[in-house]
């Protein structure tokens, strides 16, 4: 009954937070106590359908074959008909679980966290145009569509990074993150209109029957190229290297913000992009291989970041990036399944880490240096818990949900490639380690006297408890009851443990825990004589390898001198065109307007005279017509 | 006989009547309100009404008059600008210092004439509609007769009219004489090629081009327009016009293809004078009337060029953009009215600073004129899409380009009017009332306008049934 509802009134889903937003905003700017709660109801609402929306996918048998579609028209022409609908299969279904309920965790815990904020009201309003245009991109039937709520996520981004906008690096964060991600967005709809022009429709399904047939017919070559213009989103948006950059800094908006970001909304759209249209990607082995290696690249490169940070926030955003790297390596060695399970579980430890994070900043007045933090342990020892929870699942410990999902991806890295799967596993070497770090040099060891930190209110824990508890089964339950079988494409994928690789991962994070306790364990600062004996690889690491450095230097000097020349061009040619043509335009305009005499014995005779030269007119060319020539 | 085909036209003339005998039963010092949203509401349940008529086809009086989905979309469109146009002149009309009642009753008389324009399916009963449809105008035109510009406005129209009824008459009748016919089918078969069609089609085509304001026989419009009281503008601007196209789209389709002439020529030409001429001359006026009458030239010309084509697609987006002109121009004449009462004028300084005043009217008033231009996502930039690549379509690539560069131009004057919205400084500092209906209408004209140019399916979708009945 509810699934049967739900499923049919899944546009609902995104619409509820939709309204919100717009009933906060014309009305309830005023009223932050019913805004919350107006934003928290609606999107619990949209939780419980989505709830039935998954009800419905198991008892329906909704398949990744026989997706339920539901379409109406947007607006058609000639050759172009747009569409707007729903598309449900179990991936959509798994997301729209997924989304919504970290969404509706991140709202409550807003309301202990921004309270006292005078933008309070309509900081509910905001989340809730994010979770929607993330839902609505979730279930979107074609490419345009997604792309509308894809570009919509990007708006809202902006809109939530910079939040505190009276503070430079906020704004400077906000501008950085809507412009890198223009750059991805650019080339996704060149693909978007190659797609259009090459196969006349942009529908999921079509395509899917399509491309193939085109690569049987023509090759891969074109759809290559188109493919890659497509992965330009994801890699801006789920920020692979080289457009990585905004996301560390993305971290100026609240730390709710951060959270849904890294966990729920934002980042995880791209690899969703690429796992929806897995049918176009999983053709074109050359696109797949760059995806994998840049994939594989990206979690490395900014696992080695993560290891030299000291800020708590930019610790995790590079871990974030790290572990959206894994999901496309996933993507990219052909398992959609890995990728989804990963992307799941991970946004429950991620979302429970930046919560924690955000409790802790919230009970050091936003001193976020963890080696200034030291021992909270014992002030805060409920977000110490959970955030232990949530480091044994980034980490891969077993029976913690992250090993489930990083296991398959290792399966899957080291059925098609041994680098892949070698880096892979390095990385989860340095996962552990770095997680390790903050989590010891955080909460254990010598207390700041300086600090005078205090638990978190209700409000906040019990989102993370939740958080906590799916960090704990969101692994093994799925497992167990095969998500395979539903999230996957292509011949079902059956779940089996690969026994060696799974103690070999199980070790490798045990072996970044220890190295991690023999640094920093006891409160101890070993760290300062490593330092010393790799000077040059640690600056590289703490500077970020100076990513952001170059594209500045790029920025300044290649760019910006470009500008100068062009503004010339356009201050000295085009402006001269366009405003003499504005000139013209005024002068004729003055000039008609002296016809308008305001007598009417000139307005009939002109009448007339018109008449009479419209007579001439079709009378010569009739006869040019009748003597056989054209007009 | 077939009453039922005619049906909505008896019942609006009846519903002018029942005003006409109300306000004989009223004080005469009474305010004439009650009879305003008498005709709005009779209006509006025949509207509601007419949406069950689509698909039924019937004659009246031998194919005299015709009852098709082509001419229901038309009343359609009547109706609608005539419920909104009645909704904000309801104050206009109780300041109105005599024959409050009488404004009513032409008014409905005018939607009469249009309707039978839109049902015309002969020359006399076309004449007669355009005629039951100008002469409510004339009067409406100069209804407040102590103010000069009103009662000069009104002359000249009258005088303008008369001679343009008189051009198209002459050309009727030599049609006549030609096929010895006066319905549109029978003159479809029996007019042969000679130098007597020539004169007769371009006579008939001026009378057209008069009511439609395709230049040069657009003059009387910017005079009229400035002179007339707001509300009467606004139902010249899109009734007037609209009705004019309802019936010019009509013959041109069924009448005159089959007679060899190369009409569409001249349709072209009327089309590039109509954008040129209104989107210049635009430029320089500083009063609102004056500028949207100039506008609602180039409008002309814009829908003209979904003529050329002479097929299905032209006229779906006729009539698309015409439903949507109507949204846009009540929008902001009803804007105007707001500002015209406030300050007694409308120019573009009587505007300056008024989205400090009344932010909602001052959206308001950009959505409309951004509609006009044809600004995505607004309405206006989908029926201009329809009206331009239906002429593409059929070869016409150049008036298209023309079009599109003279939209930009338009850009110019209708941004004007927003810059003087939103950063001038406001010429008083009165607090600004806005009458509840005003402020109905103009959000609603708003919110039509929005809806419109985000999800356009279904109104095409009705455009395009309506089309179909054109041509079979």
């Amino acid at each position: 009954m509810w699934a049967d509802f739900s499923l049919h009134h899944a546009w609902l889903i995104p619409l509820l937070p939709a309204l919100a937003f717009a009933i906060i905003s014309f009305f309830l700017l005023r009223s932050p106590w019913l805004a919350a709660r107006l934003a928290i109801a609606a999107m619990g609402t949209a939780f419980l359908i989505a709830l039935g929306v998954v009800w419905a996918v198991g008892s329906k048998g909704i398949t990744v074959e026989a997706p339920f579609v539901m379409k109406t028209v947007w607006f058609s022409m000639p050759g172009l008909v747009a569409s707007m609908g729903v598309l449900v299969d179990p991936i959509a279904a798994m997301m729209l679980f997924v989304v919504s309920l970290i969404s509706l965790l991140v709202l409550i815990y807003s309301t202990g966290y921004m309270t006292g904020d005078p933008g309070y009201a309509r900081f509910f309003a905001f989340m809730s145009l994010f979770a929607a245009s993330m839902l609505a991109m979730v279930i979107a039937t074609n490419f345009l569509q997604m792309f509308v709520f894809w570009e919509l996520v990007g708006l809202c981004s902006y809109l939530l990074i910079g939040w505190y906008f009276f503070k430079i690096s906020a704004r400077e964060a906000a501008k950085k993150a809507f412009m890198t991600t223009r750059i991805g967005d650019f080339g996704i709809l060149l693909g978007i209109l190659f797609l259009q022009i090459a196969f006349g429709t942009l529908d999921f399904g079509e395509l899917a029957v399509k491309v193939p047939a085109y690569v049987q017919q023509n090759g891969v070559a074109l759809l290559t190229c188109v493919a890659l213009l497509l992965f330009a989103g994801p890699i801006a948006k789920s920020g692979q290297f080289p457009l990585h950059v905004w996301l560390p800094d993305a971290m100026e908006g609240p730390t709710p913000v951060s959270a849904l970001i890294h966990a729920a909304t934002m980042v995880v759209a791209g690899v969703y992009l690429v796992a929806r249209a897995f049918a176009i990607f999983s053709v074109l082995p050359g696109a797949m291989t760059v995806i994998a290696w840049l994939g594989c690249f990206t979690a490395l490169f900014a696992a080695a970041i993560a290891l030299t940070q000291r800020e708590i926030k930019r610790i995790l955003a590079f871990s974030t990036i790290s572990q959206l790297g894994y999901m496309m390596l996933a993507l990219g060695v052909g398992s959609l399944t890995a990728s989804m399970f990963h992307l799941m579980t991970h946004a429950f430890f991620k979302a429970l880490l930046f919560l924690g994070a955000g409790s802790i900043l919230h009970a050091l007045h936003d001193k976020a240096d963890i080696f200034e933090m030291g021992g909270l342990r014992k002030s805060m020892p409920a977000t110490c818990a959970m955030m232990g929870i949530a480091v044994l699942a980034i980490a891969g410990i077993p029976p913690f949900a992250g090993f489930f999902s990083k296991d398959e991806i290792l399966v899957a890295a080291a059925h098609v490639s041994t680098p892949l799967y070698i880096g892979a596993s390095f990385t989860a070497f340095l996962t552990a380690f770095y997680m390790a770090r903050l989590f010891l040099v955080a909460f254990f060891g010598e207390e700041n006297p300086h600090n005078h930190a205090h638990e978190s209110g209700l409000a906040m824990l019990a989102p993370m408890g939740v958080l906590a508890v799916f960090s704990i089964i969101a692994g093994i339950v799925p497992f167990t009851m095969g998500f395979g079988d539903w999230v996957r494409f292509g011949p079902a994928h059956h779940a089996g443990i690969d026994w060696g690789i799974a103690s070999a991962s199980t070790l490798i994070a045990l072996a970044g825990f220890g190295l991690a306790w023999a640094i920093y364990g006891n409160g101890a600062r070993r760290s300062d004589a490593i330092v010393k004996q790799v000077g040059v690889l640690y600056s590289l690491s703490l500077n970020k390898f100076y990513i952001d450095e170059i594209y500045q230097w790029f920025n300044r000097n290649i760019v910006t001198g470009l500008a100068r020349v062009l503004y010339w061009v356009d201050l000295n040619v085009v402006d001269g065109i366009v405003d003499g043509a504005a000139q013209k335009s005024g002068a004729v305009g003055n000039i008609l307007r002296r016809f308008q005499t305001g007598q009417t014995q000139h307005y009939a005779a002109l009448m007339l005279m018109a008449t009479v030269m419209m007579t001439l007119i079709l009378a010569i060319t009739a006869g040019a017509v009748a003597g056989g020539g054209k007009i | 006989m077939n009453f039922d085909a005619l049906m909505l036209e008896m019942a609006v003339a009846l519903l002018a009547l029942l005003i006409l005998v109300a306000d004989l039963l009223m004080e005469p010092g009474q305010s004439r309100r009650k009879l305003g949203y008498l005709a709005i509401a009779g209006l509006t349940g025949l509207l509601l009404v007419s949406l069950g008529r689509y698909g039924m086809q019937g004659a009246f009086f031998n194919g005299l008059f015709l009852q098709d989905d082509y001419a229901l979309f038309f009343k359609q469109t009547f109706l609608i600008g005539a419920i909104l146009v009645c909704l904000f002149s309801l104050d206009t009309v109780d300041n109105l210092p005599h024959s409050r009642a009488e404004f009513y009753v032409l008014l409905l008389f005018a939607v009469v004439g249009m309707m039978i324009l839109a049902s015309a399916n002969d020359l006399i009963t076309l004449y007669v509609g355009i005629e039951l449809m100008t002469f409510s105008f004339f009067i409406l035109v100069g209804y407040v007769l102590c103010e000069t510009k009103s009662t000069e406005a009104a002359i000249k129209y009258l005088v303008l009219a008369s001679a343009a009824s008189a051009v198209m008459l002459y050309g009727m009748s030599l049609l006549f004489g030609i096929a010895g016919q006066l319905s549109y089918n029978a003159l479809a078969k029996g007019l042969t090629a000679s130098p007597a069609l020539i004169v007769g089609g371009v006579m008939v085509l001026s009378g057209f081009a008069f009511k439609i304001a395709a230049p040069p026989f657009h003059m009387w419009a910017p005079d009229v327009y400035e002179g007339a009281p707001i509300p009467v503008t606004a139902l010249l601007a899109m009734g007037s016009k609209a009705a004019g196209f309802a019936a010019m789209v009509r013959i041109f389709a069924e009448v005159f293809p089959g007679t060899g002439y190369p009409w569409p020529l001249l349709l072209l030409l009327l089309s590039g004078a109509a954008m040129l001429v209104g989107n210049l001359a635009a430029i320089p006026q500083t009063n609102l009337k004056r500028m949207l009458a100039y506008s609602s030239v180039a409008q002309a010309g814009y829908l003209l060029t979904g003529m050329l084509s002479g097929g299905f697609a032209g006229v779906k987006g006729v009539l698309f953009y015409l439903m949507i002109y109507v949204f846009a121009n009540v929008g902001a004449f009803a804007v105007l009215t707001a500002v015209s009462r406030h300050r007694n004028g409308e120019t573009i300084g009587d505007i300056a600073g008024l989205s400090r005043k009344a932010p909602v009217l001052a959206v308001v008033m950009t959505v409309s004129l951004l509609s006009m231009a044809g600004i995505p996502p607004l309405a206006g930039f989908v029926g201009k899409f329809f009206l331009f690549s239906s002429a593409i379509d059929a070869g016409y690539l150049w008036i298209a380009v023309l079009g599109f560069v003279l939209s930009m131009v338009s850009v110019y004057y209708y941004l004007n009017v927003v810059k003087s919205m939103y950063l001038g400084a406001p010429a008083d500092d009165r607090p600004f009332e806005i009458a509840m209906p005003v402020r109905v209408t103009a959000v609603f004209a708003m919110a039509a306008t929005l809806a419109m140019g985000v999800y356009p399916g279904p109104l095409s979708q009705l455009a395009e049934t309506a089309a179909k009945t054109v041509f079979k």
